[in-house]
């Protein structure tokens, strides 16, 4: 399998404390890796400095080779590197529908001025969203609401909805914050079923997460954070079987880490 | 599809006897009964309705903009200046005013459309003195004693066609200004509501309601703001150039913070999320105000209370009133 991102030397410091230091690993193409931590490993600033929302202090992330930290958010999501929100990120006060429709920027042809217009280019644009966003809906199970006011879905959907937002940007490599949290057992066994399909589809997906036994069911491969440093490295059942690991987890039940 | 059609109809025959009232009914009426000074005032709700408009859409894309007084107060003077100094005709300096102040909008948008809620709003508060300052402080504006005796508009003509008619010929130039006030609000509104009703109406929306999620979809936030604040100020300038030719006048004290604020209101009593919003508002905040004007001392308190009363009633403005259910 080929290294889609990889991540190499990753290091954040805010002021004297250092939220991550010196992580490297990679994403290979068409697999879930998932990120895992204690509170406070440092998985959020990682999740953004993969995604361009912080800047790292040293260090880089690659997408195919081709250097991608340091860019502004909509640049690294124009090379195909695009997350997802936690909670209720979505445009609220837009139709389910229209928010799929939105995400589909990237993938337009027209300019600002073709849609002032309406030229062809922005007409066939336009048809061509409207299309993939029904498409997109329906793979996610969302058809039925894609006339409703995004902020009246409920909080499963809301979740789906903030996916099919990242799927609509057409994403070479999708990351997912914490796509299990707050949800109750069924809404996370549906989530999971969602996210391997997506994968099956040809998606690469990174996902940082709490959820252990949710982890350790969707995951080809985990990366271990524990105080911005990367403790272990591998498959779900090398993780559950590793000494540093049970170490860093040490207090918690073996049910925390899907034992 | 059939539905569609009755909407397209509707819409239709709904501009059409906007147009008969502005640009037929209004001039008629205002013949057959002699009150010509309501040119003036119809003149006026038209120009501030247009950087009105410009107000709103800086709404749209989630800034409070309390800044337009500045860049009206720059487009009369670009206008003034040009044709007074420069001896310019006034119609080319009318798009020349809009350009002036949406270039300078981008040097100024730059930094400061970056500040978002209560900060950006103040900052803008402040550009409206900054403008008034300049204009006092700059040689080229002549200081606290203005631009007086700009020559009204002379003719227009392409390939030796007239279009417009010297207005100093004219008979009736209040006539001619409230038609040419009430053409360009008709275009500005036209424009915005192509805007608004395009994709680029939902990019603006999606930078309302979530920065962050548009810039993870592609969205380059920080160019579509510019944008939207440039065509914002294209259009308080175009209004403030038509202003000093109107009064033939314009000083330094011409747009005032007050005027800023004003613009503001004219949005929010019309409804932040209606195109035409801008237009009902000016009209009846302009009207509402020269009423209240038997109430002498109480003007001002009364006008307030109404207007806090307003906002808890009707959060969305007068607009809502018309299209109470958007679909549910």
């Amino acid at each position: 399998m080929v290294d889609l991102l990889e991540v190499s030397g990753l290091t954040k410091r805010f002021g004297g404390l250092v939220a991550v230091n010196n992580v490297s690993f990679s994403v290979r193409e068409k697999e879930i890796l998932s990120v895992i931590g204690p509170n406070g490993a440092g998985k959020s600033t990682l999740f953004k400095l993969i995604s361009s929302f912080l800047r790292p202090t040293s260090g880089e992330v690659r997408l195919k080779g081709e250097r991608i930290s340091n860019l502004a958010p909509h640049i690294a999501a124009r090379k195909g590197v695009v997350r997802t929100f936690q909670e209720t990120t979505i445009f609220k006060n837009m139709s389910v529908r229209d928010n799929v429709i939105i995400a589909h920027h990237l993938r337009s042809r027209a300019n600002l001025f073709g849609f002032f217009l309406g030229t062809v280019a922005a007409k066939a644009d336009e048809a061509a969203f409207g299309q993939s966003a029904d498409d997109i809906l329906a793979l996610l199970g969302l058809a039925s609401l894609a006339g409703e006011t995004a902020r009246n879905l409920p909080h499963g959907h809301l979740r789906a909805l903030g996916i099919a937002i990242g799927l609509a940007t057409n994403p070479s490599i999708l990351l997912l914050d914490e796509p299990f949290a707050g949800m109750n057992h069924d809404e996370t066994m549906r989530m999971v079923s969602m996210v391997r399909r997506l994968r099956d589809l040809g998606l690469t997906i990174l996902l940082v997460e709490h959820d252990m036994p949710a982890v350790m069911k969707i995951s080809d491969r985990v990366v271990v954070l524990n105080f911005g440093q990367k403790i272990a490295e591998g498959t779900p059942p090398e993780i559950q079987a590793n000494d540093k690991v049970i170490d860093a987890y040490l207090g918690s039940e073996d049910e925390a880490i899907g034992l | 599809m059939t539905q569609r059609a009755m909407t397209l109809s509707v819409k239709i025959a709904s501009v059409a006897v906007f147009l008969a009232i502005v640009f037929i009914a209004v001039p008629v009426l205002i013949a057959a009964s002699g009150r010509t000074d309501l040119y003036y005032t119809l003149t006026s709700v038209a120009l501030l309705s247009i950087a009105s408009a410009g107000v709103w859409l800086t709404f749209y894309i989630g800034r409070i903009n309390i800044g337009q007084g500045a860049y009206a107060l720059m487009g009369g003077y670009v206008s003034a200046i040009l044709v007074v100094n420069h001896g310019w005709s006034f119609w080319p300096t009318l798009p020349v005013a809009g350009l002036f102040c949406a270039a300078a909008s981008v040097l100024i948008g730059l930094p400061i459309l970056r500040l978002r809620g209560v900060y950006f709003a103040m900052v803008t508060l402040t550009l409206t003195e900054v403008a008034r300052l300049l204009a006092l402080a700059l040689p080229i504006t002549n200081g606290a004693k203005g631009m007086v005796s700009i020559p009204l508009p002379g003719a227009l003509s392409v390939f030796g066609l007239t279009i417009i008619p010297d207005f100093a010929t004219l008979r009736n130039s209040r006539l001619a200004f409230y038609l040419l006030a009430v053409t360009l609000m008709v275009v500005c509104f036209a424009v915005m509501y192509r805007l608004v009703h395009s994709r680029i109406g939902k990019l603006c929306q999606s930078l309302q309601q979530n920065e962050e999620l548009a810039s993870s979809i592609g969205v380059n936030i920080a160019y579509l703001r510019v944008i939207a604040y440039a065509v914002s100020s294209f259009f308080g300038g175009v209004a403030g150039a038509i202003f000093a030719a109107i009064s033939q006048s314009i000083y330094p004290s011409s747009f005032t913070v007050t005027d800023s604020v004003n613009f503001m209101l004219n949005c929010f009593l019309g409804g932040l999320g209606y195109v035409f919003g801008p237009m009902l508002g000016t009209l009846v905040l302009y009207f509402g105000w020269d009423l209240l004007f038997q109430t002498g001392q109480f003007q001002l308190l009364i006008y307030s209370g109404l207007m806090i009363v307003l906002m808890l009633v009707l959060p969305n403005g007068l607009l809502s009133l018309a299209a109470p259910t958007r679909k549910n």
